[in-house]
């Protein structure tokens, strides 16, 4: 099944919390929205879902209109952040609802319930109530209770947000291989950089309400149509300098220029903003052609194996991501460098002009 | 009030416990230092959330005791403590302005228009939330209205400890990094002692001077980041922490090799003395090394041990390999840039950075 929203609006009062929404999406596919809070992401859902209507626009399954028809007459199934099951039920009967309510025979449903509790591990728990289990385990039983449907459209709105940073970590490569072994479109929402990366697929970048850029999420990583979805997408957040470029050099304030070499070269002169991101920047040079910037410490985070280095460069804040352990005091005078050739090229109103160039596969 | 002593602190939730899984928190005994950042990090049901509210007075122990200073405050309840809270969720005056919310704990306490004034520009200063003064609490964001939580505590100069709950869950990713910014310039600026309780390793590592893992009630260890990434004291801290966590193989040791399945490991000469000594006296050996320390390369060097590549994840900054090795599966974090071999390849263990633990805790 294909899966199409066509120029959707969705406005509630005088606040728009959709706007112009276009994606198509090809059966047996894994979809991430990527967004911050209040992006839209949860509202596209339920239009998705057939919970609520667009404004504007539609929705089509294999290019039929489907759009006002009511979730109960869809083939969906959606999984919450609020980890919600019914609290009276087994893990069981919770799992087994959708199917006693398509009127499945009791045989038929007990086997499926134990295949899909066995594939989330919690074949064990089946006699449980949802009081009775941790976190994880209600949530992998509202999962299952997705899953089992074998909907066309499975949908899950932010559903690991609630749980323990390892457990996430665990479900999510448990999750992306359930979804790659099944036909239905998988749509997942995300406000994780590194949650969308790590999951791959089909990356939809939205903001505001709008689409920003869609692609494979290697690709939307490489190119980044725009400073924002740079942002979006980067933790933490892609450095971006202001940068004014002239007929033979740029310049990135506090005297420092380049000259217009490899990737800048053709440059046309005006105001740029100049992204590089924040693994990019060492305290040590690296290479003959490296720059040295001058900043001043704000604030270093050392996690053990990897040390942030927060400064504020000509009025901006950076950060320099750096691997291992670099003791740095708050106010302290710090050299930086950066490699030119790995800079975003945007351009004043926040396009990407240029993409660094990249070697390896 | 100078430190927070946890004397023999254990808790059941249950009116009569029969035995230790009754217990919520087993035996706890520790020390927290004056002026000192700490994380309590570890899993859902760890029992740190337990922990904090014995020590900000919510809860009151089953047993033992919890002294700030030398007073036993065990018995005594929040507002008789001078600690101030933050929560997973904003606690504040919707209707009232930032200012007004900042003033309200002084205002409680009878202290002098003047005085409230002064104190709550310095907090708003210190949190950045000057622009916003006379804005309704109402309308600002997640994040802007934990800052005023913070600040509420802040503000009265008889805190001495500021204990949070989770305080960035609600708080969007790109916005995270400022406020734990602003949490280490308060800590310098205030000089308090900070408490933070997380399940999320990233934030207490980059927070804490000092983290103190838990877990099944029990603290495993205190360091900081830095030994508990090179030198976990135990296989669950190795695992915890880091993503991905550390690899951990079962082996055993002939001379100076750990084994497992065909893959033999070289160890240094006293690590492997040691391992031989526990593995005779009984102990189960584990091997670990952190993903970023294994090597990964190409078949014809010959070196490591054999390893077939199964999984590639392009995390942007950097790789995460997986590879077989026999029966047994290793993960490499490799920095972007580095050739990654394409199937058959060598996986490397550099033998300072090779741990071994006995019975789950770590050879020294």
């Amino acid at each position: 099944m294909s899966f199409s929203i066509s120029k959707v609006d969705k406005r509630v009062g005088r606040e728009t919390y959709l706007a112009d929404i276009d994606l198509h999406l090809e059966s047996g596919s894994q979809n991430v929205i990527l967004g911050r809070t209040l992006a839209g992401k949860t509202t596209l859902l339920r239009i998705m879902a057939g919970l609520d209507r667009p404004s504007r626009g539609g929705i089509a399954e294999n290019g039929r209109d489907v759009t006002g028809v009511s979730v109960r007459k869809r083939n969906v199934a959606m999984v919450y952040q609020q980890f919600v099951n019914y609290p009276s039920l087994s893990v069981f009967h919770n799992i087994a609802s959708p199917l006693k309510l398509a009127g499945m025979a009791k045989a038929d449903i007990a086997a499926r319930v134990r295949e899909v509790a066995a594939v989330l591990h919690i074949d064990h728990l089946l006699d449980r109530l949802p009081q009775e289990l941790s976190g994880g385990q209600q949530q992998r039983t509202a999962i299952a209770r997705a899953l089992i449907k074998d909907a066309s459209l499975l949908l899950l709105d932010e559903p690991l947000v609630n749980l323990d940073y390892k457990l996430r970590e665990e479900l999510r490569t448990e999750l992306r291989e359930i979804f790659g072994k099944r036909d239905s479109i998988v749509v997942y929402t995300t406000t994780e950089p590194s949650e969308a990366l790590m999951l791959g697929g089909n990356l939809v970048v939205m903001h505001e309400g709008r689409v920003l850029q869609t692609g494979r999420a290697e690709e939307v990583y490489r190119c980044p149509s725009s400073v924002t979805v740079a942002e979006i997408l980067s933790d933490p957040p892609i450095n971006v300098l202001r940068t004014r470029v002239d007929q033979a050099m740029a310049h990135l304030g506090d005297g420092l220029s380049v000259p217009l070499d490899g990737h800048l070269a053709g440059l046309s002169p005006g105001d740029y903003f100049f992204g590089v991101r924040s693994h990019h920047l060492f305290l040590e040079r690296q290479h003959p052609r490296d720059i040295e910037l001058h900043a001043r410490v704000e604030l270093a985070e050392i996690n053990g194996s990897e040390t942030f280095i927060h400064m504020t460069y000509n009025g901006r804040p950076l950060v320099v991501q750096e691997e291992g352990v670099h003791q740095r005091r708050m106010g302290e005078a710090i050299s930086f460098f950066v490699r030119p050739r790995k800079f975003y090229i945007f351009d004043r109103d926040g396009a990407l002009v240029r993409a660094p160039l990249f070697e390896d596969a | 009030m100078a430190r927070i002593v946890l004397d023999d602190l254990a808790h059941s939730y249950r009116p009569h416990p029969t035995g230790q899984d009754d217990y919520a928190l087993k035996r706890i005994n520790t020390v927290w230092e004056d002026g000192g950042a700490y994380a309590l990090l570890g899993p859902s049901g760890c029992g740190k959330t337990t922990l904090l509210n014995i020590i900000s007075g919510l809860l009151i122990p089953s047993q033992g005791r919890v002294l700030y200073g030398e007073t036993d405050v065990t018995r005594l309840p929040p507002e008789k403590r001078n600690i101030a809270q933050v929560f997973q969720f904003p606690v504040l005056y919707d209707t009232m302005t930032v200012r007004e919310n900042l003033a309200f704990p002084l205002r409680n306490r009878g202290v002098s228009p003047a005085d409230t004034a002064t104190r709550v520009m310095e907090v708003a200063e210190a949190l950045d939330l000057v622009s916003v003064l006379d804005a309704k609490a109402s309308g600002l964001s997640a994040d802007a209205k934990q800052k005023i939580s913070l600040g509420r505590g802040l503000v009265r100069s008889d805190v001495a400890a500021i204990l949070f709950d989770e305080p960035l869950t609600v708080i969007d990713p790109h916005l995270k990094w400022q406020l734990r910014r602003k949490l280490k310039e308060i800590h310098d600026r205030f000089n308090l002692t900070l408490i933070y309780v997380t399940h999320d390793q990233v934030e207490a590592m980059t927070f804490a001077d000092q983290v103190v893992v838990m877990y099944d009630g029990e603290i495993v260890q205190i360091g900081t980041p830095q030994e508990l990434f090179e030198n976990p004291e135990h296989t669950f801290v190795g695992y915890f922490i880091g993503s991905p966590g550390m690899n951990l193989l079962p082996v055993t040791v002939d001379g100076e090799t750990a084994q497992t399945g065909d893959s033999r490991i070289p160890l240094p000469p006293a690590l492997a003395e040691k391992a031989r000594a526990a593995a005779a006296a009984g102990a189960t050996l584990t091997l670990g090394i952190r993903p970023m320390y294994l090597g990964l390369e190409d078949a014809g060097t010959g070196r490591g041990v054999a390893a077939r590549i199964t999984l590639v994840e392009d995390q942007g900054d950097c790789r995460i390999v997986t590879a077989a090795m026999g029966d047994v599966t290793v993960k490499a974090r490799v920095p972007e840039g580095r050739a990654i071999p394409s199937q058959e390849a060598r996986a490397v263990f550099p033998p300072e950075w090779t741990r071994i633990f006995a019975d789950g805790r770590l050879l020294k």
